[in-house]
């Protein structure tokens, strides 16, 4: 074979891969892109969902107060089904750990206690949340078990229920249909994953918390970002979310044409959206143009793979991985793959090759850390070629083949070998369905089998809960106005669209509205002042809690004594500086005396005078900043600037 | 019987159906005053009321629609589930031990029924090794389920019933007996075995699972694992109890069916033995026995069965101001048997005493048993305690109250001769009194002390 880092980028070039600042709508119109959003949000409760612990008190990781392991095993769903992501976490044998700590778990948590009835607080903002994206609410909630047997959950299985379907969001000229939102208890964090042992902490697990989920209506990666920043500023515009790292994730289902869902899980920031989904759903097509040459080369039916277990004493190994696993006593495997020749190097994703997916399955199923393996077309050229030749005699291998040489535990073994066997196989079929881990840098990694409706259960712990008509109602009146609503009036007011993130994240709409109409203060001057300097000060003055009730106080304070509000701004620093000072210190502190307008205008010709042109081409715009500049501290507070340079220019 | 197409819906939402000609399993799509929704008509559980249909829509979640919202509905498809646990052949392995189970009902293994919404048991060896295929690298595997009843409906008809099977099986030449059971009268069936079936030859485990087999973490695979081991391999030929050790899964114990009890009402953990040690640990390897001296496992068949029990027997729990008539409306009612759960070291008020008089006249046999459950009734340390004895109340040293009342029973199933009967109670079968409590027969730990804390940090609870 040809040089293997040449044919990773000729083959990405031959796929059509491009850069994403590079690519139109047209370019995923050729590959068919095609995402869905699944949006969590925590709710805002004093308690968890099914137990009476507190919901919000966290652990770090080596905090706790106790230990316990559980092992999960798959069991049938109601339609008599095992699920395949079920029986592939029984395949990897994980031994898990929970850390308890007294203070945010009780036995619930770990499964020795079943359910208590769910909190009333977190089913009532669950059906506002629905009421609020437009979903039909159903007439009677039922408790259903999803199975994670990732061990995620202690039980095996979420207890999650739909509070609404069918619903619809509307984003720039176009609408996304919703398909649900449900109530659901949140999952363990993990503390760590290695060989095979899982730990996971149970600070969070149990937490109440709801998922919207969308129609895959997005058709390129920016559009899915606005939808999900949207459905997040819905969620937050009630005011009954939790807010802050964690309290809001998604999970982004992604496929090209002739592709399969794909689930990049876990995404924390909506930001990162567009490169995920752009580069999973050129992935996707990667793996199609794969699928067709190796169909090309070998009918399906008749492609089979063989192994050998090597002596690591007839090889000459210089790679340190290799020889820390032969030093560990690790078992050498040297697989031949047929027809796979400038496949396993071929481009699936920006810095990572097709063999990128079998070390990483091998390492998520068959529990074997990374590095291991290296293969016949490393782009890195981790290993010397000799050993590679080596194999090809003993396998008697042809020139189309490749090899994969890979080291585990005896015990491990055994799967390791399945593994690669069902992903080669599984590279006939093109994509295969799977959720996937994401990384900042809009790459992925495998994580599970995608999970089907086949995990679905109902609860026998819990019986249903109706609905009434007349609650629902009763919970409809205390809706707020959609995000729809507020994104327009925002545009209308002339406020600058990059405002609207801070200021719907933070949910600062309603008060940035009683500014503008209460006290009748230009909306385009508070939404800057908000979108732009109050963001700029929150991230500069984090730590100093800032009550922002206090930024209505001003403007209250500026309009009682008839000031001009352009000294805001600075006023809005000090404020930032000194919670507690009152406001005519800060004035005292920013050197603001009150100067009649008449005054301030009377000055003008004065400082105009002493304007001495500083260059040859001085025009008249550098007399008027000139002035401005002189000016402009004591006019703050005291004169429109506007206005002020209006009059100098005269 | 033609088959109910309406499975479990009743009232108006039955009506709406019928009205509609929409079946259980039916492909529906509904239109509402809450808008639309599509999905299969699921079955309806009994205790559920009669105002929604439930609906299991694409995502596979299940949702109730309420009937009074409903304005049209249409059955466009139809496609009943099969439930069925996968059923594959239980291999035959030679050399290994043959393991008999009995099902009592339970659930070990269950799946869902649509009628309580609950789970039922579900058992075949076919069906066991299809959820539970490790099961065959312990053993050959026969099932046999003999009744199926929840584990509060177990009594002593069902002892004797279990008891003659065991006599049967052991006979015909089996290597160990595995008894599937709920876990709430676990140990009250482990005292009842203990006393009629005597001297046996091979291990008879009684298991359970705290958590049903229909979810992942369920014990029930583990424990049937640790409990076929046990009878099939173990040496202990005893009628044990198999369960969780620490509520981890990590092993378990073999306690004696008359020394132990259900101690929490939910943790996987909860049986423990009272006053003494367990008999064994137990893992997949194999059991690790605690006690040194046990019944070891024989070659002969030479059983004893005692299938008796007479049914006539009551418990009294003392509680502070008890009025006599409690024991009179005993007494009134034929009853032979009382066992009394004193108070501290066994006593009752004195209120009390010429209802035991009469109860002693009448022939009605009464033994003390604790409500500190840990500990020896002393009934000579205080007068209460000298002046019951004498009005014919007999102390059971440390024999636990549910033991007492089945061996009371069974007792008074062979013989009503005051001496008998006590010579029947106070010699013990297989300790369930025992002569002395070890040091470490009594352990609850108390959360909060720093010691305990450190304690359970390090060690798996």
């Amino acid at each position: 074979m040809t040089n293997p880092r040449k044919n990773f980028e000729e083959s990405r070039k031959k796929i059509g891969y491009i850069d994403r600042k590079d690519a139109t709508q047209a370019d995923y119109d050729r590959i068919g892109f095609m995402s869905g959003l699944e949006v969590h949000q925590q709710i805002l409760t004093k308690r968890k969902l099914f137990c009476r612990c507190p919901a919000g008190i966290f652990q770090k990781p080596d905090q706790f107060d106790a230990e316990i392991i559980r092992h999960m095993r798959p069991t049938l769903s109601e339609l008599g089904e095992y699920d395949g992501t079920a029986l592939m976490e029984f395949r990897t044998r994980k031994e898990i750990i929970y850390r308890l700590a007294n203070k945010n778990a009780c036995t619930y948590e770990v499964d020795d206690t079943p359910p208590f009835q769910i909190d009333q607080e977190a089913l009532e903002k669950s059906i506002q949340l629905a009421l609020a994206s437009k979903l039909n609410i159903v007439g009677e909630v039922h408790i259903t078990r999803k199975q994670y047997l990732d061990g995620s959950i202690p039980t095996g299985f979420q207890r999650t229920a739909i509070i609404g379907i069918e619903g619809s969001i509307r984003l720039r000229g176009k609408v996304i249909r919703l398909i649900q939102l449900s109530l659901e208890e949140d999952s363990c964090r993990e503390v760590s994953d290695i060989g095979h042992t899982r730990i996971y902490r149970t600070d969070r697990l149990g937490m109440p918390l709801i998922e919207t989920v969308t129609y895959p209506d997005f058709v390129n990666p920016n559009e899915v970002k606005e939808g999900c920043d949207y459905i997040r500023f819905l969620n937050r515009s009630t005011g009954l979310v939790r807010t802050g790292i964690g309290a809001g994730r998604q999970d982004v289902n992604v496929s090209c044409r002739g592709g399969s869902r794909v689930e990049i899980k876990g995404v924390a920031h909506t930001k990162w959206i567009p490169e995920l989904t752009h580069v999973e759903a050129f992935r996707q097509w990667a793996l199609l143009a794969i699928r067709d040459e190796l169909k090309n080369r070998v009918n399906p039916e008749e492609w089979k793979m063989s192994w050998k277990e090597i002596n690591p004493k007839e090889f000459h190994f210089y790679y340190p991985a290799i020889n820390e696993a032969i030093e560990r006593g690790d078992t050498l495997i040297a697989v031949n793959l047929p027809c796979f020749s400038g496949l396993l190097s071929h481009f699936t994703q920006p810095g990572k090759p097709f063999y990128d997916e079998f070390a990483n399955q091998l390492k998520v199923i068959a529990c074997v850390e990374k590095p291991n393996m290296a293969t016949s077309e490393d782009i890195d050229d981790v290993i010397s070629s000799n050993v590679f030749d080596q194999l090809v005699v003993m396998f008697n291998a042809s020139e189309q083949d490749a090899q994969i040489l890979f080291w585990a535990q005896e015990r491990d073994v055994k799967t390791a070998l399945d593994v690669i066997k069902e992903r080669a196989e599984r590279a006939f079929a093109g994509v295969p369905e799977e959720t996937r881990k994401s990384f900042v840098d809009g790459t992925t990694i495998f994580e599970r089998v995608l999970p089907g409706a086949d995990r679905m259960y109902p609860d026998t712990d819990s019986a249903p809960i109706p609905l009434e008509s007349d609650y629902i109602e009763s919970l409809r009146k205390s809706i707020p106005e959609e995000v729809a609503a507020r994104y327009s009036q925002l545009m209308m007011w002339g406020v600058p669209i990059d405002t609207y993130t801070y200021i719907f994240s933070k949910n600062q709409y309603p008060l940035i509205k009683k500014i503008v109409e209460e006290l009748e203060i230009n909306p385009k001057f508070v939404g800057v002042l908000f979108g732009h300097r109050l963001k700029n000060l929150h991230g500069e003055y984090r730590e100093i809690p800032f009550k922002l009730d206090r930024i209505y106080d001003m403007f209250q304070y500026l309009k009682n004594n008839n000031m001009e509000q352009n000294i805001a701004p600075n006023m809005l620093v000090e404020m930032f500086k000194h919670p507690k000072m009152d406001f005519e210190s800060i004035l005292t502190m920013l050197n603001y005396k009150k100067i009649s307008k008449e005054e301030i205008v009377n000055r003008i010709a004065f400082v105009s005078d002493k304007f001495v042109p500083f260059r040859k081409d001085t025009n008249e715009q550098d007399r008027v900043n000139s002035i401005m500049g002189q000016l402009r501290l004591m006019s703050e507070g005291n004169v429109n600037l506007t206005e002020l340079v209006n009059l100098i220019k005269k | 019987m033609s088959e109910d197409i309406f499975q479990g819906y009743k009232g108006e939402a039955l009506v709406l159906l019928q009205q509609y000609n929409v079946r259980v399993w039916g492909a529906a799509e509904v239109e509402t005053t809450r808008g639309h929704f599509s999905g299969t008509v699921l079955p309806r559980a009994e205790n559920d009321d009669q105002k929604h249909i439930v609906l299991k829509i694409a995502t596979g979640y299940n949702v109730g629609v309420d009937i009074d919202t409903i304005t049209d509905m249409k059955e466009v498809g139809y496609k009943k589930a099969h439930y069925k646990i996968p059923e594959k052949e239980f291999p035959y392995t030679k050399g290994l031990p043959h393991v008999k189970l009995l099902g009592t009902g339970g659930t070990i293994a269950s799946r869902l029924d649509y009628r309580t919404g609950a789970v039922i048991p579900a058992f075949s060896p076919g069906e066991l090794y299809g959820s539970v295929p490790e099961l065959a690298d312990i053993c050959n595997l026969d099932t046999e389920k003999i009744f199926a009843v929840f584990s509060e409906n177990m009594g002593p008809e069902q002892y004797v019933a279990l008891a003659k099977k065991i006599g049967e099986e052991i006979e015909k030449g089996i290597d160990g007996i595995v008894i599937g059971h709920g876990t709430d009268t676990l140990h009250h069936t482990g005292a009842a075995l203990t006393f009629m079936c005597q001297n046996l030859p091979v291990p008879v485990v009684l298991v359970g699972s705290q958590r049903s087999s229909d979810r992942p973490s369920s014990d029930a695979a583990l424990n049937l694992m640790h409990a076929m081991t046990a009878a099939g391999h173990g040496d202990i030929a005893e009628v044990l109890v198999c369960m969780f050790g620490p509520t981890s899964d990590e092993y378990g114990f073999l306690h004696k069916g008359t020394r132990v009890r259900k101690m929490h009402s939910s943790y996987r953990s909860t049986f423990r033995t009272i006053g003494d040690t367990p008999v064994a640990r137990i893992t997949r390897k194999g059991v690790e026995p605690i006690k040194e001296e046990f019944n070891p496992r024989r070659n002969d068949r030479n059983v004893k069965i005692v299938p008796t029990f007479d049914n006539r027997v009551a418990m009294l729990y003392y509680y502070p101001g008890m009025k006599p008539d409690m024991l009179d409306a005993i007494i009134d009612n034929g009853y032979k048997g009382v066992v009394w759960v004193g108070t501290g070291l066994g006593h009752v008020n004195k209120e009390m005493y010429p209802a035991i008089e009469r109860a002693k006249a009448e022939g009605v046999h009464q033994y003390m048993t604790l409500q500190t459950i840990w500990g020896y009734v002393h009934m000579f340390v205080y007068d209460t305690g000298r002046d019951m004895m004498s009005k014919g109340i007999i102390p059971l040293g440390n024999m636990l109250p549910e033991v007492a009342f089945i061996k009371l029973g069974w007792a008074l199933g062979q013989t009503h001769d005051p001496e008998e009967v006590k010579k029947l109670m106070l010699t013990p079968i297989n300790d369930e009194i025992t002569d002395r409590e070890p040091y470490n027969g009594y352990l609850v730990y108390q959360g909060g002390s720093p010691e305990v804390e450190e304690f359970i940090r390090k060690v798996h609870k």
